[in-house]
C-alpha cells in the first residue's frame, strides 16, 4: 500500500476495486464500514458480485469480468472532461499526461457501457465522487490483478490517483490489500528471481558486489526463472532439484495437471512445511517446520509495517523453525550459516536492504515500523511519495483495452470467476484443521446465474 | 476549543477540555470510578450506571460517563449517597442473573465479581431470580449464558460501532429485555460472523470462548503477543497459553496499530492447526516409493549430496526453490541466500505472482 490502513478511515472517498474487503481481509472491511458509517465517507464499489461491501456503497459497479480497465477508462474520461483533474498537481508532479489523455479521450462512458455493462450514467456518478473528493484512496486486490492485463489495470489505478491528485497525499493512495501475511515482506527479502533484498536488482553489477563483499561467495548476474517458468523448465526436463518452503503449488497454482507432472518430472522435490501437504505427498525429502506460533521472527504486513511473531509454545517432535533449517543445509553444503536467534538475522539484513536499515526488534517491540525506514533514528513512512515520487515525476501510461485473453466460445460458453470466502484461507491447509471455521463453512460453493442453470 | 474548564474532583482541583465526561477526567487523573457498560470509542449510553457520582448542586446522582465537564463543577466519586447507589445496583444486577462463580470462565476475570469484591457486598439484597434461559452451545466457538448477561450492551456497540458487523442488538423490554441477533437465533444460525469482539468486551461469563473453556483459569494464561498469520492486515493478538497450549486467542487495544484490537474469525478461530495431530513431526526421505522418518542428520545429508552431484552434472540453475510469503522475513531472506550463495542461482520466488 501506498497509504496506510488507519487512513482509510478517515478519508472523503474510497473506490474499492476487485476486493472482496469483508471476506479477504476483514478488519480493513471494518474500516470501511466505519469509514462510509460514522465518518461519511464516499463508496464506490467495482465488482461483477454482490459482495458484501456493496450494502455500504454510494454506488456499486458491475463489470463483466475482464473489463474493469475498461471501466476505469470510463472515470477517467468523465473526469477529464469535466474538468474533475488536479491541474497543478499534474503539472508539477507527473508526466506522460499528453500521451494519456489522447487515449483516454475515446473511452466514454457510452463506449464503456457497451462493452462492460455497467450502465454510463452510474459511470458518471462514481466519477464526479471520486474527482470531486478532496481526498480519495483506491483499494484493490486480485480482482483486478489476476487477468492478462492485470498489469495494465494496476497502472490505471495509478493513472486515476495521479488525475486527481491523490498519490502523496494522506487518505489516498493506490492500495493493493496484500492476500498473505508476509507477500510483502518476502518480495522485501528478494525472494523473487530478478530482486536482491529491497529489490536491488540482481543484474547490477553494484549491488551484487555489496552482496558478494558481505556473503563471501560471487553471485550469478542472471535473473532467474519465475514460478511459473520454474514448473514448464521441471516439465521439460531442464530443471532438476526444487527446494519448496511453505507452499503448495499441487493447489494454489494454475494447471495442477502440468504442475503435478513437472513436480514428478523431477530428480529431487525437498518440501519443507507443517503438515504433509497435496505438494509435500509428491516430495522424495520432507522437512518439519515450526509455525508461527513456535517461533521468532517478523512479518512484514500490506501497509509495509514490519511487526514481530514470538514463540508462544513448542513445535512438534522433531521440527524446527524453517531459518534453522536453512541454516543447518547450507552449512551442511559447505556454506557456513551460523545465527543463534532470528533477531541476529535481522541485523544482517539490516545492513544489506536500505528500506530496513532501521528497523531493529529493539524499535518494534512495542509497534511495528513501516519501511522505508533507512536508520535507527527514523519514526518510518507513513504513505509513500509524499512531495515527490520515489522516481521522480509519477508517470502516467497510455493504455488501451484489451479483451482477456480466453473469451467463452462455443465449446467453453461461460465465465468461471473465483472468489474466497472469510472462514477459509489459500489452500486451506490451516484453517480445514479448525472446528469452528469448518462448522461455519463446511464445503466450497459454486455461483451459477439462474438462467444459465436451467 | 482550547479553553480548559476548571473543576473538582473528591477535593482535587483539575483541569480538562470542553466536552470531556466526568468519568475520562477522573480517569486521566488516577481517580477510581468503577464502570460496566462504558467502552471506549462507543457511544456512552449510560446504561449500568454504576459509575454514578454526586454533583454539586445537580438534582440527582449522575452517569459520570455521559456528564460532560462544565466549569466550576464540584464531583464527588465515593461519598455514602454514591457508595449506597453502587452497591443498589450491583446487588440488582447480581439479583438478576446466575452469577455462580464455581464453575464460571470468567472468575477471576469478572467485572461484576470485582465490583461485589469493591463493594464488600455479603449478599444481595433481593432474591436471586435468574431468567432461566437455555444455555446456547450450538457452535463451538462462542458459548452464550444470557442467564449471566447484565444488559450492559458492550457486546452491541463492539459489533456495530467497532466491528461493523450489526448484528447484536437488544430486543423485548423490561425485564425481559436480551442481547442478541435479529429474530433471537443462535449465533451460528445467524448473520454473525465469528470475530469474537464481544466474547472480548464481555465483563461477565454471558460469552465465553467455547473451545478454552476449562482450559485454564486467568490467572493460569500466560498471554504471548504476536501477529496474525492469515492476511496481510498483521493485526496484533495475544496467544493465550497454558500447559504449552495455545487455548484462546484475546486482543488488546493498547496494541493499537493496525488492527486497534479487532480480529476476524480466523485469527481468531482458526488456531486449531497449531496442535493438530497432522503436524509433521520428523524429516521424511522417500525410500521404495514411501515416505519413511529419517534423522536430521542423514536428511540434510540426502538433499545435500543430491542436490550438489546436479549443481556438477547440470549446474546450478537446474536447481530451483519456492520461497514462502507464509514464513518470516529472515527466513524468506535466508532462503534467497541459500539458492544464490549457497546453490549459486537465481531461480528463486514464491506465490506473489501467482
Amino acid at each position: 500500500m501506498t497509504n496506510s490502513i488507519e487512513e482509510i478511515e478517515f478519508t472523503d472517498a474510497i473506490l474499492a476495486i476487485g476486493t472482496n474487503t469483508t471476506e479477504n481481509h476483514p478488519v480493513i472491511g471494518s474500516r470501511i464500514k466505519r469509514a462510509v458509517r460514522q465518518q461519511g465517507a464516499k463508496l464506490i464499489v467495482v465488482d461483477p458480485r454482490k459482495i458484501p461491501l456493496v450494502k455500504y456503497a454510494n454506488i456499486w459497479l458491475r463489470p463483466k469480468p475482464g473489463t474493469n480497465v475498461l471501466v476505469l477508462s470510463g472515470l477517467m474520461n468523465v473526469i477529464l472532461n469535466e474538468g474533475l483533474l488536479a491541474k497543478e498537481y499534474i503539472e508539477t508532479r507527473t508526466e506522460g499526461f499528453d500521451a494519456f489523455k489522447e487515449t483516454i479521450e475515446k473511452y466514454t462512458p457510452e463506449y464503456v457501457e457497451e462493452i462492460s455493462g455497467v450502465p454510463a450514467d452510474d459511470i458518471r456518478i462514481a466519477a464526479r465522487i471520486y474527482g470531486e473528493a478532496e481526498r480519495a484512496a483506491i483499494l484493490y486486490t486480485m480482482g483486478i490483478t489476476q487477468h492478462t492485463h492485470g498489469t495494465d489495470a494496476v497502472k490505471s489505478c495509478a493513472n486515476l490517483a495521479m488525475l486527481c491528485g491523490n498519490v502523496g497525499v494522506e487518505g489516498g493512495g493506490v492500495n493493493p490489500l496484500r492476500g498473505q501475511n508476509n507477500v510483502q515482506g518476502a518480495c522485501d527479502m528478494g525472494a523473487l528471481p530478478n530482486v536482491l533484498p529491497a529489490y536491488q536488482q540482481v543484474a547490477s553489477d553494484e549491488a551484487r558486489a555489496k552482496f558478494e563483499k558481505a556473503w563471501d561467495v560471487s553471485l550469478p548476474a542472471k535473473p532467474g526463472l519465475t514460478i511459473m517458468e520454474i514448473m514448464d523448465a521441471a516439465h521439460n526436463g531442464d530443471l532438476k532439484g526444487l527446494y519448496i518452503m511453505g507452499e503448495n503449488p499441487m493447489i494454489s497454482d494454475p494447471d495442477l495437471t502440468h504442475v503435478e507432472a513437472s513436480l514428478k518430472n523431477l530428480d529431487i522435490l525437498v518440501v519443507q512445511d507443517i503438515f504433509l501437504t497435496e505438494t509435500a505427498q509428491l516430495a522424495d525429502v520432507v522437512l518439519p517446520s515450526a509455525c508461527f506460533a513456535e517461533k521468532d521472527g517478523t512479518f512484514s504486513n500490506t501497509e509495509r509495517r514490519v511487526q514481530r511473531i514470538r514463540k508462544a509454545v513448542e513445535a512438534p517432535g522433531e521440527a524446527k523453525a524453517d531459518w534453522q533449517i536453512i541454516s543447518e543445509l547450507a552449512t551442511k553444503m559447505n556454506y557456513t550459516m551460523e545465527y543463534s536467534s532470528a533477531e541476529e538475522i535481522m541485523d544482517e539484513i539490516n545492513g544489506l536492504t536500505p528500506s530496513y536499515a532501521g528497523i531493529t526488534y529493539e524499535r518494534i517491540e512495542e509497534e511495528g515500523l513501516q519501511w522505508p525506514c533507512p536508520n535507527t533514528e527514523h519514526p518510518g513512512t507513513k504513505y509513500l511519495h509524499k512531495d515527490k515520487f520515489s522516481r521522480g515525476l509519477g508517470l502516467f501510461s497510455a493504455i488501451d483495452y484489451r479483451p482477456s485473453e480466453e473469451l467463452p466460445d462455443e465449446q467453453y460458453p461461460f465465465i468461471l470467476t473465483t472468489g474466497r470466502v472469510l472462514y477459509h484461507f489459500h489452500t486451506a491447509t490451516m484453517t480445514r484443521r479448525s472446528e469452528g471455521l469448518n462448522e461455519k463453512y463446511p464445503e466450497s460453493l459454486a455461483e451459477i446465474d439462474p438462467i444459465v442453470a436451467e | 476549543m482550547d479553553q480548559k474548564i476548571s473543576l473538582t474532583i473528591d477535593g482535587k482541583k483539575l483541569e480538562a477540555s470542553p466536552g470531556q465526561t466526568i468519568l475520562e477526567v477522573a480517569g486521566e487523573n488516577g481517580i477510581h470510578i468503577p464502570t460496566l457498560c462504558y467502552y471506549k470509542g462507543t457511544t456512552n449510553v449510560g446504561a449500568c450506571r454504576v459509575c454514578v457520582v454526586e454533583v454539586e448542586n445537580a438534582r440527582s446522582l449522575v452517569a459520570s460517563c455521559c456528564m460532560p465537564v462544565s466549569q466550576g463543577m464540584m464531583v464527588m466519586t465515593n461519598t455514602e449517597r454514591v457508595m449506597n447507589a453502587r452497591k443498589l445496583v450491583v446487588e440488582l444486577l447480581w439479583s438478576s442473573g446466575d452469577h455462580n462463580c464455581l464453575q464460571c470462565e470468567k472468575n477471576g476475570d469478572c467485572e461484576l465479581q470485582d465490583l461485589v469484591y469493591e463493594l464488600g457486598i455479603e449478599k444481595p439484597r433481593f432474591d436471586i431470580d435468574s431468567p432461566g434461559y437455555e444455555i446456547e452451545d450450538t457452535n463451538s466457538m462462542i458459548q452464550r449464558d444470557l442467564n449471566k448477561c447484565i444488559l450492559c450492551g458492550k457486546c452491541v456497540r463492539v459489533c456495530n460501532e467497532i466491528q461493523v458487523h450489526e448484528v447484536l442488538d437488544f430486543s423485548m423490554r423490561g425485564s425481559n429485555a436480551k442481547v442478541g441477533p435479529a429474530f433471537d437465533t443462535d449465533y451460528i444460525d445467524s448473520e454473525c460472523v465469528f470475530c469474537g469482539a464481544c466474547v472480548d468486551v464481555c465483563p461477565v461469563g454471558a460469552l465465553t470462548f467455547k473451545q478454552a473453556r476449562f482450559q485454564g483459569r486467568p490467572w493460569e494464561l500466560e498471554k504471548v503477543r504476536t501477529t496474525c498469520p492469515y492476511c496481510g492486515v498483521g493485526c496484533q493478538m495475544d496467544l493465550n497459553i497454558n500447559d504449552g497450549k495455545v487455548v484462546k486467542v484475546t486482543t488488546n487495544r493498547d496494541y493499537d496499530k493496525p488492527n486497534q484490537g479487532m480480529l476476524c474469525s480466523k485469527g481468531r478461530f482458526g488456531m486449531n492447526f497449531i496442535d493438530s495431530p497432522d503436524r509433521l513431526k520428523t524429516p521424511l526421505i522417500r525410500r521404495d516409493g514411501e515416505l519413511k522418518e529419517a534423522s536430521w542428520e542423514e536428511t540434510y545429508s540426502y538433499i545435500a549430496e543430491k542436490f550438489a552431484s546436479i549443481k556438477k552434472k547440470n549446474g546450478p540453475d537446474s536447481i530451483a526453490g519456492l520461497s514462502s510469503a507464509r514464513c518470516t522475513n529472515e527466513e524468506n531472506y535466508l532462503f534467497q541466500k541459500f539458492m544464490r550463495a549457497v546453490i549459486g542461482t537465481n531461480n528463486v520466488d514464491h506465490c506473489a505472482r501467482l
